[in-house]
């Protein structure tokens, strides 16, 4: 980018210098609002620009599944990726950055919350309209959410807890067949569970309680695992869980009220995408707030070592308890709302491949890190989907990148990070000292 | 009354008897030591005490009630503290976040709390930090806070493991060989920190080593253990003259 000014490989490098440091001062509202500008962009110029660009329509993951297909599109995709993306993104992070860091001052000063809600607000905006240009992108990112979902309450168990459970696909096949029930009964006309009890209209809002029951029925699936945890762990808890999946699967094959293999549909359609940004943001927020309480750190204290943990007043048992019914839970909601963004839910879904998946994503995100798992979902989903074209080979290259990721980093891609939401939409740059001593207070009370 | 009364408490590993008829009495602001050569049973002697292992006959009373039979969290809560001979920190875990959670047992806000961020969950861990950094304060290493445990030196990690262990608000303290590995000028300091622990807090505690130099200097009573049986019982200079003893250490003395 900077190869206009060149002089010297020396001064080449300072200016680059430079510029990434203009970069590491732009708060967290800089980008979003850069980022906001470039789906606005997409959104309004995005056919002609495409069209200009030589393209047929507007590449909708990044432009990877159009330059797999056809490789003559390479140059016109990477043209319209740096002048819809990229550009807008850089030039707006760089002159907004000053303003929006005062702006980020003032917001952190007069409510934490206000900013964080700020901050949502305009990923929420950002993602919908992103979303809105294809229906396939609005699908992929729903099963996105659901997937980081899905990894983080993985996470509380095989990462913050440090046993090897394989049963989460188990967890969300219940999570999604009660939900799927629940709302079946309630608001559809259907052969097996009769006519609609509740009119329609209130399915939004009896939504939750259908979800929650969901995750309620994951959790006492999880009691099955919870308690043989008291006295194994390691490779035969690994082996109790996988059996514990395989039993759910083939229950639910073999139960005709719900279809049998099957499946279950029509669910109503429930799941649009604010009710879903809402339970991800939810479940995150609620998961990280437990992960950072003492009662969450003693999963960490009885991982690295239960005697001691024992010794100190912990209580193993209770804690192994809440680990797993707490991550079944969320791995329940996470079926529900699965079950309702496919509109079917079958018992094919919830077996080895989902589970591969899964602890794929928790691996190669990184352990015991909410960062982690967020990383490790949208990257897998995002890497999974982008490879569809390449068939066969997908198959060949994601593994071997896991591979890979085990070998330069064993523990995952950001691992033992803690997710400090403050850190985040903290004001970058030289502090000014009214606001230092207002984050120093801050930072104790977080 | 006596804090702590061990009444004829014996174990066996299968057909070993590791420890036999082993008799303590505890008052309150005692430090009492336990001696022994290698594999003479002492560690046995605290895991039978904390609740690791149930012995298999007599008694353990804390304030006058049995506490066998209950879960080693649980006799910890009740106030008896102890450190491992074999460090026994949490590998992934910041210092200050061993002393907050050895206040498992004090938490009081449910998982409620933890799960939504409440009120009293913020004013609650507040105040279990401002314990936490008096407590490492108090063995001076309030500046190491937020390290990981496995970057620190070994006496380093010792501090934690007795601050860790003072935060589950012992009244007795038990430290199994709290100077083990340490060279000179650490024992040293290891030697002022459990005094001043002692006289600030007030515990008892219950000491076992392998230096009696610490276990002479620090100690009011000893007892020798030998092959599971308390051979002799003293103060230190009865201990140090006392042939049984000096035989277990040296060997027997063989007049040419």
């Amino acid at each position: 980018m900077e190869a206009r000014s060149d002089n010297s490989p020396g001064h080449i490098r300072a200016r680059t210098r430079a510029l990434r440091e203009h970069f590491t001062q732009v708060p967290l509202l800089g980008w979003l609002s850069g980022a906001l500008v470039a789906v606005l962009l997409e959104r309004f110029l995005g056919t002609p620009l495409a069209n200009l660009m030589g393209l047929p329509k507007v590449p909708v993951l990044f432009g990877c599944v159009v330059v797999l297909k056809s490789p003559l599109l390479i140059p016109g995709t990477l043209a319209y990726l740096i002048l819809v993306y990229v550009l807008p993104v850089g030039i707006i992070a760089r002159l907004s950055g000053i303003v929006l860091n005062r702006l980020a001052v003032w917001l952190f000063n007069t409510s934490v919350h206000l900013s964080v809600i700020i901050h949502l607000c305009l990923l929420y905006g950002i993602l919908t309209i992103w979303s809105d240009v294809s229906a396939y992108r609005l699908l992929m990112l729903k099963l996105t959410l659901i997937a980081v979902m899905v990894t983080l309450s993985l996470n509380v168990i095989n990462g913050y807890m440090g046993e090897f459970s394989c049963s989460h696909p188990g967890f969300m096949a219940l999570g999604a067949y009660a939900a799927s029930i629940v709302t079946l009964i309630l608001f559809v006309d259907d052969k097996v569970f009769g006519t609609a009890l509740l009119p329609e209209f209130l399915g939004p809002f009896l939504f939750p309680v259908a979800l929650i029951a969901g995750g309620m029925v994951a959790a006492v699936g999880a009691i099955a695992i919870a308690i043989p945890s008291f006295r194994t762990r390691g490779d035969y808890l690994a082996i109790i869980s996988l059996a514990f999946m395989f039993i759910v699967k083939s229950m639910i094959e073999n139960l005709e009220i719900v279809g049998g293999p099957r499946g279950l549909s029509s669910q109503p359609d429930f799941v649009n995408f604010p009710t879903l940004f809402v339970w991800t943001v939810a479940s995150i927020w609620i998961i990280n707030n437990f992960v950072r309480s003492v009662l969450g750190k003693a999963l960490n204290a009885v991982r690295d070592d239960e005697m001691a943990a024992d010794a100190m007043t912990v209580n193993t048992r209770r804690t192994k308890f809440v680990a797993f019914l707490f991550g079944a839970f969320w791995a329940g909601v996470a079926g529900g709302l699965l079950a309702h963004v496919l509109r079917y839910v079958n018992p094919g879904t919830f077996g080895i491949q989902k589970l591969a998946e899964v602890l794929a994503m928790v691996y190669f995100g990184g352990l015991n890190s909410v960062y982690g798992s967020i990383v490790g979902a949208v990257g897998y989903s995002l890497l999974s989907e982008a490879l569809r074209p390449l068939e066969l080979f997908k198959w060949i290259i994601i593994p071997l990148l896991l591979i890979l990721v085990m070998i330069f980093r064993p523990t995952g891609l950001i691992a033992f990070k803690e997710f400090n939401v403050l850190n985040l939409i903290r004001p970058k740059g030289k502090p000014e000292a009214g606001y230092k001593t207002k984050l120093s207070v801050a930072d104790k009370t977080s | 009354m006596e804090l702590l009364e061990i009444k004829k408490m014996s174990h066996d590993f299968g057909g070993l008897r590791a420890v036999n008829n082993y008799d303590l009495t505890i008052s309150p602001g005692q430090i009492r030591g336990l001696i022994g050569p290698n594999g003479a049973g002492k560690t046995t002697v605290f895991n039978l005490i904390t609740g690791i292992y149930t012995p298999t006959e007599g008694d353990v009373l804390l304030d006058g009630e049995s506490i066998v039979g209950l879960k080693p969290h649980q006799i910890a809560s009740m106030g008896l503290g102890r450190t491992f001979q074999n460090l026994r920190l949490w590998r992934h875990m910041t210092v200050l976040d061993h002393i907050k959670m050895a206040r498992y047992s004090k938490v009081n806000y449910g998982l409620i709390g933890a799960f939504f961020g409440t009120r009293k969950r913020i004013s609650e861990e507040a105040k279990i930090e401002d314990i936490a950094y008096s407590l490492l304060e108090l063995v001076g290493v309030a500046h190491l806070a937020d390290q990981l445990v496995v970057a620190l030196p070994y006496g380093d990690q010792r501090r934690v493991e007795m601050a860790r262990a003072l935060a589950t608000e012992p009244r007795i303290l038990f430290l199994d060989e709290p100077t083990a590995g340490m060279n000179p000028e650490e024992l040293i300091q290891m030697m002022g920190i459990i005094r001043r622990v002692h006289s600030e807090l007030g515990l008892a505690i219950f000491l076992i080593e392998h230096r009696l130099k610490v276990v002479m200097e620090l100690c009011e009573t000893i007892q020798a253990l030998v092959f599971g049986e308390v051979i002799a019982e003293g103060t230190s200079e009865e201990i140090q003259n006392d042939p049984r003893v000096i035989e277990a250490y040296l060997g027997k003395e063989r007049v040419i």
